[in-house]
């Protein structure tokens, strides 16, 4: 990771406001931002490590912890909710055996909360592995936990 | 056989993709655009005719057969033809849905360029007197003026000016911006580069919302190819890492330096110290894109369209329960009644529209008694809400407005950059509050979500879900914080309640905790049976 780093660093520069950019790419490389990987960071950058942790820990994207294989993002958001979104949340929990912002224990799929994808005349809404998918209903879920099973 | 098939997020989240393929192997040629707008009508389908585009929709996949030979019973004829398209004011996404978004030829074959071309045949004063002269106000919500602050920028001495386009569009019930930039980057970049001519800047970011993949992709492409367009002027785009709060001006100029998003007190205005210290023009995605019309058309054309001090047109967003959602941008003046019922058919269950909360979750929830107020910054903010970002969401009469008082607490609780008190501390007590006064609804049950604290992480839940909140309970909870004097009767409640909002109304640092108590107050005011509170006066002489 620390050649990663590096590299990154030369080709995009070193700059304070490089910070989230690089945030960005070590996630992408490594799937989440490790503590270990905080020093480093902060090294590469000239920041203290207090002050990179604390933007790592602000920002709702960056992990700390790995992810599951699959990740379903699902909307909570007042236009989702208007359509019938808060019983769907419920609903995948249950389905896919984790609670709201949780991993479950196998590893196979991490259920997060997203505030707004922005498709918000078609939900309720989720992002599985990247991918929108809009009106999720129950036959929707099933095709959601069918993928994940996968 | 050309056929044209949208590549917006919202068309592909209802399978557009599948179906420009299934085109694309019956030996179609295929061209993905941006979205018209109306999502009941997506994956959406034109066909090139001898007697224009005629549109099938929705369609899957397997109707590749009957919509080439015309049979298919989804045919809706002209796209621009149809009620919904028909009564638009079209000015800032007159290209979206028509054409290639990233092809060049296309952006210059439908007047693209033409204002930036106007633009800089004119010296920088005489471009932010156009945009004075158009009456343009600030897209985002605050509605500032935006030739006053670009104004602002022009006069300040600094060495090195930005300019800043805001793409952070967090709030629910909105995606025009999402899908001008899926739909015509071209124009945002053009607006950007008549603003850094205007006010003599170099170089400009757009800040992207990281929920926004599509947006950040198309957006990227369409810099690198117009690069030489636009030069000298360059643009990079920065994507954002999931924080509501960096969509306040400041907070976002702080992400961007690489800081945590928090906001910054103002004065100074960012347009004397504002991105690494310069002076920084800094707008919403609306109000940069409605730029190129104004410098092609006159500033005229622009402000002969409107109502009161609100001149122009404004991408209106029809979203949640709604029958009809999408983008509808007419002149300032229509009536919300008429945007919900009339445009958007009023609500998909076909149960009886309850409340539309209007701008976000910042917004004001409205009852169908408000329903006469025109589309107009004054009207709004006389009435205890605001325009926003135009975004109408729509709620059928299953909603409780308790729960989402409660909602709009927990969400700046989790969203607050912490910087100052009466939003990182008010919001939860917020939540505290209104789950008492839920609690002390009859038979109250709490909402299916309630216990899912996201505060901690998305601990689960501890309370155990067959409890009722009732007195003992709820005695012991409060004992824990406050040993005396606690009323804890649903009036002192409430009045306690009103107070918080108060508190976070005028001490707050920004708009996250300065406008949470709209929805709030708004939910109290208009259904107070929701909260166990008797009917207002007003409502029941009705």
């Amino acid at each position: 990771m620390d050649e990663f780093i590096e590299g990154w660093t030369a080709q995009n520069g070193a700059t304070r406001d490089r910070l989230l950019p690089l945030l960005h790419a070590v996630q992408e490389e490594a799937g989440h931002v490790d503590d270990a990987i905080v020093p480093v960071i902060a090294k590469a950058l000239n920041l203290s490590r207090a002050d990179v942790h604390g933007v790592v820990t602000f920002y709702h994207d960056f992990r700390r912890t790995p992810q599951g294989r699959h990740v379903v993002k699902l909307c909570r958001a007042e236009s989702c909710q208007a359509r019938g979104g808060a019983a769907i949340e419920a609903a995948a929990a249950q389905r896919l055996g984790v609670a709201m912002g949780q991993t479950r224990s196998d590893g196979a799929v991490s259920l997060e909360p997203v505030y707004c994808l922005g498709l918000c005349a078609i939900g309720p809404n989720a992002l599985v592995d990247g991918r929108p998918v809009a009106r999720i209903d129950g036959a929707a879920l099933e095709r959601i936990a069918a993928e994940v099973a996968a | 056989m050309k056929i044209y098939v949208s590549r917006d997020m919202a068309s592909v989240a209802l399978g557009a993709d599948d179906v420009a393929h299934a085109f694309t192997e019956a030996g179609c040629d295929v061209i993905r655009t941006g979205s018209r707008g109306l999502f009941s009508i997506e994956p959406l389908v034109e066909v090139e005719t001898a007697d224009g585009r005629i549109g099938y929709g929705p369609v899957g996949p397997g109707d590749v057969a009957a919509v080439l030979d015309g049979t298919h019973p989804n045919r809706l004829g002209r796209i621009d033809a149809l009620p919904f398209f028909a009564g638009q004011q079209r000015f800032t996404f007159a290209r979206c849905g028509v054409i290639d978004p990233v092809c060049l030829d296309d952006y210059a074959a439908t007047s693209g360029w033409k204002g930036l071309d106007a633009a800089r045949a004119l010296a920088p004063q005489a471009v932010v007197d156009a945009v004075k002269a158009s009456g343009l106000r600030g897209r985002g919500g605050a509605g500032f003026p935006t030739g006053i602050k670009w104004q602002t920028v022009l006069d300040a001495p600094g060495d090195a000016k930005y300019i800043v386009c805001n793409a952070d569009e967090g709030d629910s019930g909105t995606f025009a911006d999402r899908m001008l930039m899926e739909g015509d980057p071209y124009c945002l970049i053009e607006g950007m580069a008549i603003a850094a001519h205007a006010v003599g800047a170099h170089h400009g970011y757009i800040y992207i919302r990281s929920e926004y993949p599509f947006a950040i992709y198309t957006m990227r492409l369409a810099i690198e190819r117009a690069a030489q367009r636009i030069a000298p002027f360059t643009l990079e785009v920065r994507e954002g890492a999931g924080a509501y709060v960096c969509g306040e001006e400041t907070a976002l100029l702080d992400s961007i330096e690489g800081k945590r998003g928090q906001v910054r007190a103002k004065p100074p205005l960012p347009a004397l110290k504002g991105l690494f210290g310069q002076p920084t023009v800094i707008n919403n995605v609306l109000s940069l894109a409605a730029v190129p019309f104004i410098l092609a058309e006159g500033a005229e054309a622009y402000a002969a369209v409107g109502f009161g001090r609100s001149r122009g047109t404004m991408p209106v967003q029809l979203a949640g329960n709604v029958r009809h959602g999408g983008l509808y941008e007419i002149g300032f003046g229509i009536t919300l009644g008429a945007l919900v019922n009339a445009i958007g058919g009023g609500t998909a269950s076909g149960r009886p529209v309850r409340a539309v909360q209007v701008g976000g979750p910042l917004g004001a929830y409205f009852p169908p008694s408000m329903f006469h107020l025109p589309f107009d910054y004054e009207a709004f903010a006389a009435a205890g809400g605001l325009i926003g970002h135009a975004g109408i969401t729509v709620f059928d009469d299953s909603v409780d407005m308790a729960h989402m008082a409660r909602f709009a607490m927990e969400f700046c609780a989790v969203e607050s950059c912490g910087k100052c008190t009466p939003c990182r501390i008010g919001s939860t007590r917020g939540v505290e509050i209104v789950d008492r006064i839920i609690g002390m609804r009859p038979h109250a049950v709490m909402p299916a979500n309630a216990g899912i604290s996201l505060l901690a992480g998305g601990a689960e839940e501890k309370r155990d879900p067959s409890l009722r909140w009732d007195d003992e309970v709820l005695g012991k909870a409060l004992y824990s914080r406050s040993p005396s004097r606690i009323d804890t009767s649903l009036d002192a409640q409430s009045d306690l309640l009103r107070d918080l909002c108060d508190t976070m109304k005028y001490g707050s640092l920004c708009a996250l905790g300065g406008f949470t108590p709209y929805p709030v107050l708004s939910a109290l005011d208009y259904f107070p049976e929701d909260f166990g509170l008797a009917k207002s006066v007003q409502e029941a002489a009705e």
